[in-house]
């Protein structure tokens, strides 16, 4: 009866009452959609690489070599050498392993050599493999193969010739340029910092630092027609990331590698390492929930204002509701349930704005950040906040509703019009 | 000899606010299934009494004995529940909901107490019908109000499905709060003529508020409030 009483009364106030269940919505699908896109960006931010178990680089801390192996900021402060590489590539547990070396940079976007193996093993994401939005992946000696950011920013399409530099960062200051690179592929956007990187292969890289050995280019200039691929041998890599048979065994040779005793390498937990990382970025986490929180509570403060504005036009109300029986309890719980259905509804609407929402967008970030949103059905977590929401506004009705009790109390029948 | 429907003692109020006392009556006699006229001037306290009598205000000294039950003996719920299975009101204006419709709004009070819910019908068809008839003695034929909103009726309408609403379900002592002083002259004896009707087949007391004092003749009892009452007032 009192649900009745109470759906027909939101019905009587249906323009309001819309408008309230529409803030409510609103604000429910931001919050939901909001946290939606920071697990994304949480989730695409720890699988920025997946499938791997141990990096490999020369001995430091996991947070730096993490950095600059997988996130490509910063400098190694040391190589490891090839030898070392093929050793541990060896070892019957390793399944395979990608070797990567950096250091070079073209217009302030890293150089990063590797080999094949790259192409067949690389994943980001939920076990996605980079993908070529146009060309081929490369097999000649002067191939480069550029990420989507970098293809974009620097409008660049197959064939374009760059130059490489020495050095990373656009003070870069001696430039390769008497072995021009061609590009002959473009990946398709990933969201991670292989769109912005330059990938060419680890006998390009040896190839462009013959006579550099000291770091400067030798003043006898090479002829490049001269180099053959069997001088390409690389003397030594950045770093290697490495896939395991089992995963039982990263601990034990992760134990091994840092043991190592021919040089000092230090192997680290790409997954723990970058849980630290994500840690320490949690500020920003915590201002996105801040601001949904804020949203949130600034809706459910329009529902109770609503409701106490409406209080007043709602007296003559009460007091005939008074006059045929009704307790002023009865008058309480049915501005309560008014309130919780108003609630109620636009937080099922929010579901329903969320979802329509990301659906409409998600195809969009996919295709420009490389993001990719996880569309899921609603979970225990949106379960909670919804519990949550829920009894916050509930709390929050029990202020109208009391001020409906206690004037249908003190103006019993006689209702100040 | 008659029992009486409603028994007044020594009764004395005053609104929380002031200081001074708005209602002292040493003694009020009201028999059953009689109809009585309270006059009085504008700030008199008639409203005010019939709050008393119904037990929505409580005086501060004295006896208010309605159909038997003292008043001041109950606690608050059991009078809320005495009030809505006896009493019935009827307001000068403004006595619906304006999101029920005509037959809801005439079967308010069997929502709130079953008693009345009984009275009337017992069951949703039967209460339905109940409503019918009585908006149907009152000159409104349901069928062709049902689908407007309440506040498309003239008040003259409204105020005959609040006179239906007061009389479903038998309650054996109605208040009416100068119920039709909206109404057109005209209207009025004829509005009243049907409420008289139904309270004397029901053997219900009727309370009426009015200063029109044109009525008094339809009256078995007129009680002139300003003699009736000892406070000094203002
Ligand atoms: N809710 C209230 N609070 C305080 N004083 C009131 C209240 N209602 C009425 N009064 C005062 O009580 C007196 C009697 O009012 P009322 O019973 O409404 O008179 P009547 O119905 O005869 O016009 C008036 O002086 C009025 O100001
Ligand atoms: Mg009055």
């Amino acid at each position: 009866m009192l649900l009745k009483l109470a759906w027909l009364s939101i019905l009587n106030r249906r323009g309001t009452a819309f408008l309230t269940i529409f803030s409510i919505a609103i604000s429910v699908a931001l919050l939901l959609g909001i946290e939606q896109l920071r697990e994304s960006m949480r989730n695409s931010f720890l699988q920025t690489v997946s499938g791997i178990d141990l990096v490999v680089g020369a001995r430091g801390d996991a947070i730096p070599i993490l950095l600059y192996s997988v996130f490509r900021l910063g400098e190694a402060t040391n190589n490891l050498r090839w030898q070392s590489y093929l050793e541990w590539t060896g070892d019957e547990r390793v399944e395979w392993a990608i070797p990567i070396s950096l250091g070079d940079s073209h217009k302030g976007y890293r150089v990063l050599g590797t080999t094949t193996d790259y192409w067949k093993h690389y994943k980001y994401g939920h076990n996605r493999k980079i993908e070529l939005e146009a060309g081929k992946f490369f097999d000649g000696l002067y191939d480069a193969v550029i990420g989507s950011v970098v293809a974009e920013k620097l409008e660049y399409q197959l064939n374009q010739q760059i130059v490489i530099a020495h050095g990373a960062g656009s003070a870069a200051l001696f430039k390769h340029d008497d072995q021009p690179f061609q590009v002959v592929g473009i990946l398709k956007p990933t969201g991670t910092p292989v769109d912005q990187t330059i990938h060419v292969s680890l006998e390009a890289i040896e190839a462009i630092h013959i006579g550099w050995e000291d770091g400067f280019p030798s003043t006898e200039t090479d002829n490049p027609e001269k180099i053959k691929l069997s001088d390409l041998q690389p003397k030594s890599i950045t770093a290697f990331l490495v896939r395991l048979t089992s995963k039982m065994h990263t601990f034990r040779l992760q134990g091994e590698i840092n043991a190592y005793e021919k040089e000092p390498l230090s192997a680290i937990l790409p997954g723990v390492a970058m849980q630290k990382l994500w840690q320490i970025m949690g500020i920003f986490e915590k201002s996105l929930m801040a601001v949904s929180a804020i949203v949130i509570l600034s809706s459910l403060t329009s529902l109770i204002s609503l409701l106490l504005a409406t209080m007043n036009e709602r007296r003559r109300e009460m007091a005939i509701l008074r006059s045929v029986g009704a307790g002023p309890l009865t008058v309480f719980y049915l501005l309560w349930i008014e309130a919780t259905v108003l609630c109620f509804v636009g937080v099922c609407l929010g579901f329903v704005f969320q979802y329509i929402g990301l659906i409409a967008v998600s195809p969009i970030v996919q295709d420009q950040l490389g993001l990719q949103i996880l569309l899921e059905w609603p979970g225990t977590k949106e379960f909670v906040f919804v519990l949550l929401i829920m009894t916050c506004g509930m709390l929050m009705s029990f202020f109208p509703a009391w001020r409906a009790y206690m004037i249908s109390l003190h103006d019993g029948l006689l209702p100040k019009a | 000899m008659k029992k009486n429907a409603v028994l007044v003692r020594d009764l004395k109020f005053a609104w929380p606010a002031s200081t001074i006392s708005t209602l002292k009556i040493a003694n009020l006699n009201i028999p059953e299934n009689s109809r009585t006229l309270i006059q009085g001037p504008s700030g008199s306290g008639k409203t005010t009494l019939l709050s008393l009598l119904a037990g929505i205000l409580l005086p501060i000294s004295g006896q208010t004995v309605v159909l038997s039950e003292d008043l001041t003996r109950l606690n608050s719920k059991r009078r809320d529940a005495f009030r809505v299975d006896h009493i019935s009101f009827l307001f000068q204006q403004f006595n619906l909901i304006p999101y029920l419709n005509l037959i809801e709004n005439v079967l308010l009070p069997c929502r709130f107490s079953r008693v009345r819910y009984q009275n009337a019908g017992s069951d949703e068809a039967g209460l339905k019908d109940e409503a019918c008839r009585l908006l149907n003695l009152l000159g409104l034929e349901p069928e062709k109000f049902s689908h407007l909103t309440t506040q498309k009726l003239s008040v003259g309408q409204q105020q005959r499905v609040a006179a239906a609403r007061a009389l479903v379900g038998n309650p054996k002592l109605i208040l009416a709060d100068e119920p039709t002083s909206a109404l057109d002259p005209e209207n009025r004896l004829a509005f009243l003529e049907l409420i008289f009707k139904q309270c004397s087949k029901n053997q219900s007391t009727l309370i009426m508020v009015s200063h029109d004092t044109s009525l008094s003749a339809q009256f078995d009892q007129v009680i002139d409030l300003d003699v009736l009452n000892q406070a000094n007032g203002f």
